[in-house]
Parts: C-alpha cells; sequence; structure tokens
C-alpha cells in the first residue's frame, strides 16, 4: 500500500440506491425459488434439533420410511410422503420468511465490499485501502461522488449526503461538523463539497454490518418469549409422546379383555400420523418465520431493530415518552390571531405585524403573513422609501422592521416590554393579562409594538397533528400511556396536552428528567419507549425498554437506542408498538388454533385405530369418512397443507386492530379458537371426499 | 343447602385462613409458640423455595420411612384388640406411600387389616398432615404472586403448623362429633357380637373410632375411611346428612382457598375467578354424571328389570342416585377419592364422570393445597397462551410469565399424564398388571386406568374390582402416587420462588385481564384440552366404547 | 439437611401425639360421654339399626324359607352367596360381606360391593338369578333395588315401594291382611330428613321388628 495523493479515481461502481425498505412482494418469484431450494437444504437434522416439534415429524418420517419400505402399502407411501412434506412446508415457511432479508442483505453487502477509502494519515498524505480495512479512530476524507466508507462523525466540512441506501429517501441531506448532525453512515454517498470523517465503528460492526445481520438473521437468537412458546410447544409433545406409544400396549389389551379377533396391534404408521396430528406442528413448523417476519416488518417500515428482543419489548411498552415537535405537533407554530391591546384596532395590529414578518422566512413569520392577508386582505406590500430589517437574535429576542422612522418590532413579551420602556413607553396594564391568557391556551403570545406603543398580542397557535387524538385514544385503549415530552413552560404544555389528547406531560424537560422520569415508570415496573435523536438523549435511550433513534440523529443516540428509525420519524414509535404486539398476537393465534385443531383429528384417526377391536368406536367417526386409512391419511394431508395455507398469515401477521385487551381476546378467541375447532371438520371432510374421488381409496 | 354452605365457607372459612397465614389470626400463638422453639425455628425465618421444598420433602420421607415401620411391626403395638399381624411390605410401602401423599389409596381392607393402632397413629396423622403440607405448598405458591422482589416464601414449619393447628383441627373436631351424633361409630371397644332373635343372625360388627377420623379424612381430602367400604359403610355415614356434611368438609377447604388466594394477592375478584373455573367445570360433571346414574344399569335392565330410580347397584338406599354421584364427583374432583356408592357398578357414562374428574388433574376445586397449586399451574398457561392472543408478554397479577415459568408450569402439568399414560402402558402389558382387573371387556381397560388415575393424582377412589394388593400394583401404585406428588409440588414451589423474586408490573386497559369471565373461558379450555387430548384414546377404550356397545356384555 | 431431619423427627412425634391419640382420644370420650348409643354402633337387642341382616334364612313354618319376614337389599351371602361367588370364586370370599360386617354365621367377610360393571355378564346372570330368586318367594316384580347390591354390602335400609311389591310374599306367609301391612309400611317410613335430604326410607330391622309386633 504506498501512500499516494492520486486524484480520487472513478466511483466504485455503487448497485442502484435503495433503501433496505425497498418493499419487495411477499411472493417474489425469485424468493420463492430460493427458499424452496432452502427448503432441502433445512433438512440438516443439526438445523431441524433447533425446533424439537420438526424434529419429531422428522422422525416419524424416517420411522414410516423404513416401514413403508419393509411392507409397501399405497398407505404407508402416501403417509410417509406427506410427513416428508409435512417436514419441507415449515422449511419452506422459515425459508420464505428470510428470503426477503437475504435478498436485501446480498444487496447491502454488495455496497460494502465495493468501498474504498481515502485514510489521512497523520502527515497529511492520503493512502487509498479497503473499506474493510478501516479502523476506529481512522480519518478518512469523502469529496462529492464518493461513498462514505464506514461509520463515523464529521469533524471538519459540511456536505450534503446522498442516504438513500439506507433510508430509501432520495432527497439528500446535509450533514455538516459539530452539532447534532454530525454523523453519517458508511454506504452513503457525498454528493457535494468535501467531508473528513472520523471513523467511529469497529472493523465489522459498522451500521451497514450490523443491519446486514439483521436483515439475514444470520445471528437470530430466540427472543425470550419465543423461548417460552418453544417451551410451552416442547411440554405438548412431550406429553403425546407417551399418549401415542402407550397405545399399543392399550390395543392389546383391549384385544384380550374384549376378546376380540386378532391381537389389537396398531399401525406404527397410523401412530406415527397420530402423533404428528397432535403435537402442534402448525404452530411449530411457523414460529421461527413468525418471528423473522415481524423483523421484516419493521424493516418494510424502514425501522432496524438491534434485536428481536426490543420487538417484543415494544408489543410489550406501557408507557409512550413522545417528544413533542414533531411527533404531536407539526413542528411549526402558526399565527391563529391578533389580539389588539390599549384601544389599538386588531386591523392596526395586523397590519404592523405583517410589516415586521414580511423578512422574517421561519415558517412563524410566513404565518403571520398568511394570517394577516386571510383576515384583513393586507397584501405583501412593495417597501418603498427608507427600511432596514432588524433580525432576530438570540440576546434582543425581537426582530422587526425599520421604516421611515417607524420601529415595529415583534418579538417575546419581556424583550419588547423592556424594548418599549427604554424608549420611555408604558406597555398597558391589559397586556400582561393577554400574554398569560395566549400562554395558557397552549399558544406562544408575540408582542407587537411600533415605537413607544404596544399595538397587541399574536397567539402563535402549536398546531396539533391531525388525528393524533384518535391516535392516543388507541393507545390508551390498548393499556398504553402516553406523556408528551416538551421544552415549553407547563402552561404551554398542560395545554397542548389537552388539545392532543395525551395522557400526561414533562415540561421544561431536560435530559435529566427524562431519565428521571423513566426510570420512575420503570420501578413500577412499566416498559418504557421513547424516540431521540441528539447525543443528550443517548442515556435515556439506553435506559428505555424501546429506545428508537432517528437516523438524522448523533451516533451516540443510535448506539443507544436499540432501534433504529432510517425514516426519522417520531411518530413510527406507534407503528413499532403496533408490530410488536402483532409479532406476539400471530403467536398466540396460531398456537390457539394449532391445539384446537387436535380435536377434529382425534375425531378422525382414534375410530380408525382400533377398528379391529371395537367397531362400535365408528360412531366417533362423526366425519363419516369413507375408510380408517382414508382417515387418517385426510388428517395427516390436513396437517400438512394447514402449514401452508398459514403461511402468508405468518409472514403477514395476524391484522392488528386497536383495541382493548379483552376485545382483542375475544375476537381472537373466536377466530383461532372456535374456527380452530370447526375449520378441520370441514377441510378434513373434503379432503376425504378428494381420496375417494380420485380413486385412492 | 350446600351450595349456600359453601358459599358462607368460601367467604369466611377463605379469609380466616388468609388471616391465618398472613399471621393475624393468632389465638393459638400459646401452643405455637413453643412448638417452634423446640424445632428450634420461628414465623420470621422466612425460607428460599429451595430451602421450604426441602424442608417439605425431607419432612415427608421421614414420615413415610415412620409410618412404614410401625405398619410392618403393628402386630406387637398396643391398641390392637382384633390381633390384626404384620402388614406385608408391598402393601404398607403402597399405605404409607399414599397416606403421605394425600391419595388414600387403599389396597386393604381397613377393619380386617388394620390395627387401631396403625388407623390412629399412622392413618389419621397422616391425613391431619398432608393435608396442611399441601395447603402450605399452595400459600407458598400465593405469596409468590403476592410478593415482589422477594427471595422468600415463607417458612414450610410454620405454616403447616399452622394450618394443622388453626384449621384442620377446630373443624374436624367440631364436625366428629356431629358426624357421631348422626350415628358414626366412635369407640375403641373392639367388635361386638350380636344376635337377631328374628331371624337367627349372629353378626359380629367390627367398630372403632371412624367417626373422627371421618371428618379429618374428608375435610383434609384424603378419603382413607376406616372401614373397606368407605363411606359407604353405615357405620361411617350412616344417614343423608352426614353424607351431605362429608360433601361439605370435602369442597370447603379447595374452594374457600381460592378466596384465601384472591384475598393474599389483593384481588378477590382473581379469587373468584378461579373459584367460576372451579364450579363450573364442577356443575357441569355433577349434572352429567347425575344424569348418567339416572339412566339403567345396562345388565340389570337386560334382566328384566327397568328401573324408574336409575342405577342402583352398588349404591346405598339412604343416599340415592342424586346424591351419591354428587357425592362420587365432589370426591374425584377433589384429592379426596372417598365412595359412598361403588364407582366399578357405575354406568359407562357415570364411571367417565369420576374417571375424567381426576384426569383434568383434580382441579376443579381439587385437593386441600394441590387443588389452588395446580389449578395456578394451568391458569399461568392459560395466561401465556390468552396474553399471546393480545399481544403483551403475558403476565398473571402484574408477574411476567416467561421462559422459566413456562417451564415449570409445563413440567407441573405434564408429570400427571405422562405418569398416568405410562404406567397405565406398563400394566396393560405385563402379566401382573393384566390379572388385576375383575371385569372383563373394556369395564377391565377402566378399572387399570381409573386406577392409575386415581393414584396419579393423589386421589385414591378406586373402581374396586381391582384387585390392588399385589406386590405389582402396590409398586407401581407408590411410584405413581410420588410422582404425582412431589414432581408437582417441587416445581410448584419452584414457580413460587421464581416468582416472589420478579418485580409487579401494574395492570392497565392493555393487559390481560385475569378476572374476568373471558379467562375462566380460557383456564376452563386449557384444563379441558390439556386433559382431554391426553387422555382421550384411553378413555376412547374405557367408558367411551363401553357406552357404545349396545347390547354386548362381557 | 440436618437441622431439616431434626426438625422432621421432633415434629413426627409431636403431631402423632396430638394430631393422632390426643384427638382421637379426647374425641372417643367425649362421643362416649354425649353418644354412647351412636358412639358404640347403634346396638339395640337384635342388631345395629345400621347394619343390614340376612333375612333369606329366617324359618317361616309351613312357607318357604324367609317369606315371613320383609327383606332389605341382597348381599353376596346367603342365598344371595351363591349367586355373586358361581362365576367369580376369588371375589367370593373376601369382599362383600354382605349382612355380615365382620364375621357372620362363621364366614369371614369385609364390607364392600360386588365391583361388577355395568356391562358384566356375571352381573347380567346374577340378576337374572335374583329376579328368579324373588319370583319364586311370591315377588312378581322385584324393584331395582332388591336386585341390586349397595355399596356397603350392608345397606339396612330399603325404599317404600321395595317393602310393598313384598307385601303378597309377607301376607301369604304370615296371614296378615295386605292394607294391614301397608299400613305397617306407612308408619315404619322415614321421611327425608330435612324433609329434603335423601329420600324417604325404611330400616328393614325396624319394620321386621314391628311386624313381629303385629303378628
Amino acid at each position: 500500500m504506498t501512500a499516494t495523493a492520486a486524484p480520487a479515481p472513478a466511483a466504485p461502481e455503487t448497485p442502484t440506491p435503495r433503501g433496505v425498505a425497498q418493499s419487495r412482494s411477499l411472493f417474489d418469484r425469485e424468493i420463492l425459488a430460493q427458499s424452496l431450494r432452502d427448503s432441502f437444504f433445512k433438512l440438516d437434522p443439526r438445523v431441524q434439533i433447533k425446533n424439537p416439534v420438526m424434529f419429531v415429524v422428522a422422525v416419524g418420517t424416517v420411522v414410516t420410511f423404513i416401514e413403508a419400505v419393509a411392507k409397501p402399502t399405497f398407505f404407508s407411501w402416501a403417509i410417509t410422503v406427506w410427513l416428508f412434506l409435512t417436514v419441507i412446508f415449515a422449511n419452506f415457511a422459515e425459508a420464505m420468511a428470510e428470503g426477503r432479508g437475504k435478498a436485501q442483505a446480498d444487496t447491502l453487502r454488495r455496497m460494502r465490499s465495493e468501498t474504498e477509502a481515502r485514510r489521512l494519515l497523520p502527515d497529511g498524505g492520503e493512502q487509498r485501502c479497503p473499506a474493510s480495512e478501516l479502523s476506529k479512530g481512522d480519518l478518512v476524507v469523502c469529496e462529492a461522488g464518493d461513498v462514505i466508507p464506514s461509520d463515523g462523525d464529521i469533524i471538519e466540512g459540511i456536505a450534503s449526503v446522498d442516504e438513500s441506501a439506507i433510508t430509501g429517501e432520495s432527497a439528500p441531506v446535509i450533514r455538516e461538523s459539530g452539532g447534532d448532525r454530525s454523523a453519517v453512515t458508511g454506504g452513503t454517498r457525498v454528493l457535494s463539497d468535501r467531508l473528513v470523517v472520523r471513523i467511529t465503528a469497529e472493523r465489522g460492526q459498522t451500521f451497514l454490518d450490523r443491519m446486514i445481520g439483521l436483515v439475514e438473521g444470520a445471528n437470530r437468537q430466540k427472543t425470550p418469549n419465543e423461548l417460552a412458546l418453544t417451551i410451552l410447544l416442547a411440554v405438548l409433545t412431550i406429553v403425546f409422546i407417551p399418549v401415542v406409544v402407550s397405545l399399543d400396549p392399550f390395543g392389546h389389551f383391549s384385544a384380550i379383555v374384549s376378546g376380540a379377533k386378532g391381537t389389537g396391534t396398531v399401525d406404527v404408521v397410523i401412530l406415527v400420523a397420530l402423533l404428528v396430528c397432535l403435537i402442534p406442528t402448525t404452530i411449530g413448523a411457523l414460529l421461527s418465520a413468525i418471528g423473522i417476519a415481524g423483523m421484516d416488518r419493521l424493516v418494510q417500515r424502514n425501522v432496524l431493530a438491534m434485536s428481536g428482543r426490543a420487538v417484543e419489548a415494544a408489543g410489550d411498552v406501557q408507557t409512550l415518552l413522545l417528544d413533542k415537535t414533531g411527533t404531536i405537533t407539526l413542528g411549526n407554530r402558526m399565527a391563529s390571531k391578533f389580539i389588539p391591546v390599549g384601544g389599538h384596532s386588531e386591523q392596526e395590529l395586523a397590519s404592523a405585524a405583517q410589516l415586521a414578518s414580511l423578512a422574517d422566512e421561519t415558517p412563524e413569520g410566513r404565518s403571520i403573513v398568511v394570517l394577516a392577508k386571510e383576515r384583513f386582505a393586507i397584501r405583501e406590500r412593495q417597501l418603498e422609501g427608507s427600511h432596514e430589517f432588524v433580525a432576530f437574535t438570540a440576546q434582543t429576542r425581537m426582530s422587526g422592521l425599520d421604516l421611515d422612522g417607524r420601529r415595529i418590532r415583534k418579538g417575546a413579551a419581556e424583550a419588547v416590554k423592556r424594548w418599549v420602556a427604554e424608549q420611555g413607553g408604558t406597555p398597558p396594564d391589559e397586556l400582561d393579562g393577554v400574554v398569560e391568557t395566549v400562554s395558557k391556551a397552549g399558544s406562544t403570545p408575540l408582542v407587537v409594538a411600533d415605537g413607544r406603543t404596544v399595538l397587541g398580542v399574536i397567539e402563535l397557535k402549536d398546531v396539533v397533528k391531525q388525528g393524533i387524538r384518535e391516535k392516543f385514544d388507541q393507545m390508551r385503549q390498548m393499556g398504553i400511556r402516553t406523556v408528551m415530552i416538551t421544552g415549553d413552560n407547563p402552561l404551554t404544555a398542560a395545554a397542548i396536552a389537552q388539545e392532543a389528547g395525551v395522557d400526561d406531560y414533562l415540561a421544561e424537560a431536560t435530559p435529566e428528567a427524562k431519565m428521571a422520569l423513566i426510570k420512575a415508570e420503570q420501578e413500577g415496573g412499566k416498559l418504557v419507549a421513547m424516540t431521540g435523536d441528539g447525543t443528550n438523549d443517548a442515556p435515556a435511550l439506553a435506559q428505555a425498554d424501546v429506545g428508537v433513534a432517528m437516523n438524522t440523529g448523533t451516533t451516540a443516540a443510535k448506539e443507544a437506542g436499540n432501534m433504529v428509525d432510517l425514516d426519522s420519524n417520531p411518530t413510527k414509535l406507534i407503528d413499532v408498538v403496533e408490530i410488536g404486539k402483532q409479532l406476539l398476537i400471530t403467536r398466540g393465534a396460531l398456537t390457539t388454533f394449532s391445539i384446537a385443531n387436535d380435536v377434529a383429528k382425534y375425531f378422525a384417526i382414534i375410530p380408525a385405530l382400533f377398528a379391529a377391536t371395537y367397531p362400535q368406536l365408528n360412531t366417533l367417526n362423526v366425519m363419516k369418512l369413507h375408510s380408517p386409512t382414508s382417515a387418517v391419511l385426510s388428517a395427516v394431508i390436513f396437517n400438512a397443507l394447514v402449514i401452508i395455507a398459514l403461511v402468508p398469515l405468518a409472514l403477514r401477521g395476524v391484522r392488528f386492530r386497536a383495541a382493548g385487551a379483552s376485545a382483542i381476546l375475544r375476537r381472537n378467541v373466536w377466530i383461532y379458537g372456535i374456527g380452530g375447532l370447526i375449520v378441520p371438520f370441514i377441510f378434513i371432510k373434503l379432503i376425504d371426499l378428494v381420496l375417494v374421488a380420485l380413486h385412492a381409496y | 343447602m350446600l351450595v349456600v354452605a359453601l358459599g358462607i365457607t368460601w367467604r369466611y372459612l377463605g379469609s380466616y385462613m388468609a388471616g391465618v397465614f398472613e399471621g393475624r389470626v393468632r389465638y393459638l400463638a400459646w401452643a405455637e409458640r413453643p412448638f417452634y422453639r423446640v424445632l428450634g425455628t420461628s414465623p420470621e425465618q422466612e425460607q428460599t423455595w429451595k430451602r421450604y421444598a426441602g424442608s417439605l420433602v425431607i419432612f415427608s420421607a421421614v414420615f413415610l420411612g415412620f409410618g412404614y415401620l410401625l405398619l410392618r411391626v403393628q402386630g406387637s403395638l398396643p391398641l390392637n384388640p382384633q390381633h390384626m399381624g404384620q402388614v406385608t411390605p408391598a402393601l404398607s410401602l403402597n399405605t404409607i406411600t399414599s397416606f403421605v401423599t394425600n391419595t388414600n389409596w387403599q389396597n386393604y381392607a381397613g377393619e380386617t387389616t388394620m390395627s387401631y393402632f396403625s388407623q390412629i397413629g399412622v392413618l389419621t396423622v397422616q391425613q391431619f398432615v398432608s393435608a396442611a403440607v399441601g395447603i402450605a405448598v399452595a400459600i407458598a405458591l400465593v405469596r409468590g404472586f403476592s410478593r415482589r422482589n422477594s427471595s422468600t416464601i415463607g417458612n414450610f414449619w410454620v405454616d403447616t403448623t399452622r394450618c394443622l393447628l388453626y384449621i384442620l383441627l377446630p373443624i374436624s373436631f367440631i364436625a366428629g362429633i356431629i358426624l357421631v351424633g348422626e350415628g358414626a361409630v366412635m369407640t375403641l371397644a373392639g367388635p361386638v357380637t350380636v344376635h337377631d332373635a328374628l331371624n337367627g343372625v349372629t353378626q359380629t360388627i367390627p367398630r372403632g373410632p371412624a367417626g373422627f377420623m371421618g371428618s379429618i379424612m374428608q375435610l383434609g381430602t384424603n378419603g382413607g375411611g376406616f372401614f373397606n367400604a368407605n363411606l359407604a359403610h353405615p357405620l361411617e355415614n350412616p344417614t343423608a346428612i352426614t353424607n351431605l356434611l362429608y360433601i361439605w368438609l370435602t369442597l370447603s377447604i379447595p374452594f374457600a382457598l381460592t378466596y384465601t388466594f384472591g384475598k393474599m394477592v389483593g384481588s378477590i375478584r382473581h379469587g373468584a375467578a378461579l373459584l367460576a373455573a372451579m364450579a363450573i367445570i364442577f356443575g357441569v360433571w355433577v349434572g352429567f354424571t347425575v344424569y348418567a346414574e339416572h339412566t339403567n344399569n345396562p345388565a340389570v335392565a337386560a334382566a328384566g328389570v327397568h328401573s324408574t330410580v336409575g342405577n342402583t347397584e352398588g349404591k346405598e338406599v339412604r343416599f340415592g342416585d342424586t346424591s351419591s354421584a354428587l357425592f362420587n364427583i365432589s370426591m374425584t374432583h377433589t384429592s379426596d377419592g372417598a365412595v359412598d356408592s361403588a364407582t366399578d357398578s357405575y354406568t359407562p357414562m357415570g364411571g367417565f364422570g369420576p374417571l375424567s374428574g381426576m384426569m383434568l388433574g383434580e382441579v376443579t376445586p381439587g385437593g386441600v393445597g394441590s387443588g389452588l397449586y395446580t389449578i395456578l399451574v394451568y391458569a399461568v398457561i392459560a395466561v401465556f397462551i390468552g396474553g399471546l392472543m393480545i399481544g403483551r408478554t403475558p403476565e398473571y397479577l402484574g408477574k411476567k410469565i416467561q421462559a422459566r415459568e413456562v417451564k415449570l408450569a409445563g413440567v407441573a402439568a405434564l408429570v400427571m399424564p405422562v405418569t398416568v399414560v405410562v404406567l397405565t402402558a406398563v400394566a396393560a402389558s405385563l402379566h401382573a398388571g393384566r390379572a388385576g382387573p375383575l371385569n372383563s371387556g373394556p369395564h377391565g381397560f377402566t378399572e387399570i386406568l381409573y386406577a392409575l388415575t386415581s393414584q396419579g393424582n393423589n386421589n385414591g377412589s378406586a373402581m374396586a374390582g381391582l384387585s390392588g394388593n399385589t406386590a405389582f400394583y402396590n409398586v407401581v401404585g407408590a411410584i405413581a402416587m410420588l410422582l404425582g406428588r412431589f414432581a408437582i409440588i417441587i416445581p410448584a414451589l419452584a414457580l413460587a420462588g421464581t416468582l416472589a423474586a420478579k418485580q409487579t408490573v401494574p395492570a392497565g386497559l392493555g393487559t390481560f385481564r385475569t378476572d374476568n369471565g373471558m379467562f375462566v373461558g380460557l383456564t376452563i379450555g386449557v384444563i379441558i384440552i390439556v386433559g382431554g387430548l391426553t387422555f382421550f384414546p384411553a378413555l376412547s377404550l374405557g367408558p367411551i366404547v363401553e357406552q357404545l356397545s349396545h347390547g354386548k356384555f362381557w | 439437611m440436618v437441622t431439616h431431619i431434626r426438625r422432621s423427627i421432633i415434629s413426627i412425634l409431636i403431631i402423632t401425639a396430638v394430631f393422632g391419640f390426643i384427638y382421637m382420644l379426647a374425641g372417643t370420650g367425649i362421643s362416649q360421654l354425649a353418644f354412647r348409643h351412636q358412639a358404640n354402633g347403634s346396638i339395640t337387642p337384635n342388631g345395629s339399626t345400621l347394619i343390614g341382616q340376612d333375612w333369606s334364612a329366617t324359618k317361616c313354618p309351613g312357607h318357604p324359607q324367609g317369606s315371613c319376614v320383609f327383606h332389605g337389599r341382597p348381599d353376596a351371602t346367603g342365598p344371595y352367596a351363591a349367586v355373586v361367588c358361581s362365576s367369580n370364586a376369588r371375589n367370593c370370599t373376601p369382599s362383600s360381606g354382605g349382612d355380615n360386617p365382620l364375621v357372620a354365621n362363621n364366614v369371614s367377610g369385609s364390607s364392600g360391593a360386588t365391583n361388577l360393571g355395568p356391562r358384566s355378564q356375571t352381573l347380567l346372570n346374577n340378576t337374572r338369578q335374583l329376579v328368579s330368586y324373588w319370583r319364586s318367594l311370591g315377588v312378581e316384580h322385584p324393584t331395582p333395588d332388591l336386585v341390586t347390591t349397595s355399596g356397603s354390602g350392608l345397606d339396612p335400609d330399603i325404599t317404600p315401594q321395595d317393602a310393598i311389591v313384598q307385601i303378597p310374599m309377607v301376607a301369604a306367609a304370615t296371614g296378615v291382611a295386605p292394607s294391614e301391612l301397608q299400613t305397617l309400611i306407612r308408619e315404619q317410613t322415614h321421611s327425608a330428613q330435612f324433609g329434603f335430604l335423601g329420600s324417604p326410607d325404611i330400616n328393614v330391622l325396624q319394620l321386621n321388628e314391628a311386624l313381629a309386633r303385629l303378628k
């Protein structure tokens, strides 16, 4: 490697910019094909053993296979094939869930491997090296057209950066050194100017690397809840093994005591079939697919969860901390009212306010101009004569206009009052009252003065987002407490909280106060979710059970949180909670469905099992299935097909409606519990009819 | 009347028991304190779940050994007016295991096998102790729910002592007096010989301290009677009133413990929810069985005798069909197992009632203590599945149900069905086992299944046609009883330990409600599905096929 | 561990003393003081009113054995013994001592039921034989109670209907008018306890004592 100062080579071929979130159809042809192949690779016993339920099915398949080879009959071969298909279907479901993530990971991986870095050497020289060789603390230079090789903080320069590769958002964003916008992500591309970046990620630990790992599910570990469910399924599997195995001695003994002809031996193939039908194969087959798909759904919404645990925790969240600005309110305050004081007319006030705001390009300023036009048709005037705009500064806390000797100012009440007083004017007594009223209503008062005269107050209203109230009502129904976090004073905060319908608010919030609030909630046993972007949010993000960092935020924030929202949209927190819930609901619903299915299968198989010893058991054959063997085969076929039929549900998740726990439960018990009881009766009968129609029997 | 009486007991006995275990009821402290001093413990010395379980297991083991010895040497001990000989080793093992585990399975005929010394010093003592141990475990598990961030779950010695002193002793003593007043025999004078001049019959009537044994055997859901015929015997269960009193004694504590539970966790509604789940299943089964017993006995009907009063075979006139069926369901849905009529001679579906009742794990309402801790295990599973369905990591009474809890509850729920099914398969395979049943046909299978279900559930009810006093059934039964008791108690205590250590999550609108009808339904669903799915094949080879065999006799 | 064992042994001794012997001795004492008759087994000059007896061997001069008294429920001894023992010898002796709770007529046995299942061929045969037995005594339509055994084998009671069907038999053997027997049965019928517990029943021993007085 030689140090050169050679000009930058042509930018490496990067794949078409596309965010991870680039959505693909659930049943993309390419993914389907790949999944089918993977279904067979997953037959490896080392893979199978991780899923106790499906492992039992696989072992059962081997047993029936041996039996079928030893005593070949149509029935034993048919059962063997369908059991094999059951295993394949389960593998397929998992492969499908992984498929989309894998495809996305491939795209990302290509992006990573082809990037070349320009490393700054201590002597000021530059060195080219592959991005993968950068380590933490290295300085790299990126100029227009370069792909930023790794994650880091800008220490020099300002540039527009195309982050579409990560976020899918095509509009470039501005990144600059210092402040909360200094973080850059490896894989994004500098569009203009030049940046010096200090690498903050260890080798192989970059955001891109983690993202690849996540979407691919490479090191996917079972989440706590998934683990608990796996144990329950294992219990349900273990209990049925002796139940089924014992049927052989039971059968023998029954033949003896009943004096029936024959030995009462139960066909091994039927026993295996019964076992497979009884153990919770439906949920067992789909369990990991549900988990992967849940993560994937988050990715579809441009949220990266650093662990499945975080997704589950999201479903459990009881307290949501939401930043006011951008989440609850539009973020811009709008002028909503002119309140004249001291006998001045409203129009007078409006006119002065409009003049003072002409040069004010902030959204607040624009909104004053707009309001004046709406209320009194005061048009934007071309200013003639000598005029000078006075810009807002943090010291004066006012802005305005000097025009032909008139000095018009608008600004914070205290500042304007002092300014008027300095000129020898006296603010009218009623002013304080008006200012307070406006504040109490949750709005911001701007006082307008013309020289020594105070004309009145402009009410700047914080506009609450449309539909947010309904959203919070839903949250409340779901048992989630929403807390608004704002820097506003308590009066303003209370008013906005009231209007938006949040349950509580934290006014004049400091990072410390935020942290204290989280801890207090957690002490009470609650799970807390929050969003944040600034470095000072990092401790709170780390403390919260679900911390969603904005992608625009600092590296520190992103590392502290357990999710990153690539769209940097704080409202997304609500979606995250819903996805978490949906994930758990899907598991619960399919577990219930799976267990409820057993009833019908019993009615299909038990009469068949002991037909020789006790023909009178055929009374239990309520479905009137054609023959004992067709009954067993129908049950096994149903058992296999139901897995495939439920793959889309597993991948999309059970439909989630924000409602109270009781309502959700009632609905799901009806659909998946009662439905799970009834559906198999219908379909096993249908399959039996089809088998007969096909002359299989 | 029974319902009213149970309602009153539920409210007041339940509340009283909570007071006892929370140490608020202390009028017998003068008796408690010296006992603790001798033991070297005190109510303040709380135990972790491991020490609690350790105390319990060793206490039971020592009692087991001690009782075994006494039975083996009963011939040389006093209070033996009939000069009963030693009890055989296999029978001693089965009997003492049976009483220590609250099963009270009896492979012996009391009046011809056991001396007064054994009946009093071994069997009656165990009827007190095994009941107290069961209740102690339930209370420990309740503490698991009511405490937060706690490493201890109570003191085994204190819980057991308080239960014995404050709950079992007074109630059984008073009930004993009522029973004797109604005609139950209570003497140590030995058998009496009488002669009837009207018919020339000379009878030697066995007697003994049956009345006071009867009261504790029922109050502690033990069920091991003084006589072979158990509570069908007129000298232990002389009238319809005593029959009802026995039912009340049996059901009172198991039902009332749900109130105690509600009170201790601070939500009576939660206790009521469990009560509802228990009562609904119980009521349905009573109705079903009463109905079944009001049909003709197939064999009697086939002999040309058609009954308008139902199946009278094996039932006493003074109780009648309804009372007998109610009694039988009460005893098999608790861990009592006493009988006032011959279950073996019930109609197929009438026998299905008690058998399936035991197969549900005896939680409706179950044995003293064991009913509560077992239904809590089922409730944990119900909460887990139900909680998932609303999209939350499930929690019960604010305790998150996670992998460890599911594992412990799973093991506890798994033990009984696996034990019963495996041991029944063993019995049905071996010659020694196949020789047991009196009846042939599916009923013979039912007898074996019933015996192992009963012992695996620590019930003690029997289809008495099975010749159980053989080396094989004595030993297999002992294994079933030990597993059915301790393999559930230990995970239940572990569950108590892990729950007590947990933080409590406050309930909100999004919390899965565990005190309403939906939860009751879900718990019932889990109980029925777990029991039903595991035992349906076996049941189909027993009572179900027997019911379907119209006109067939074996 | 050692502590546990020490505590276990101490408590066993104390508990056995208190909850075994003291409890039972106190119970016996109180019972003997307060309810001496009941506590000793409700013994009357002709036997215990709580223990059924075998009436089938009653000598009735000039009439078939047992026809001059009312019978209780059948059991495994007496004329019924052959019935149960015929098909299952193993179960004959030890269980279903029937009217003879411990030792009666020199046959040893303990209380208990036949335990025959509802689809038992043996039960079917037994019942058929019992029906013929009753017919031989002049009871044309024996009630279910009269052809089935009880749970203890010691059932001291029958229902009024069970007694009424025996009227022709008893009337023929004793010469007491059927209407008088009707009255007797009515008098001897105990109504349900508190009016609703159990059903009306008749103590066979007391019924026969009353019959003897009538004669």
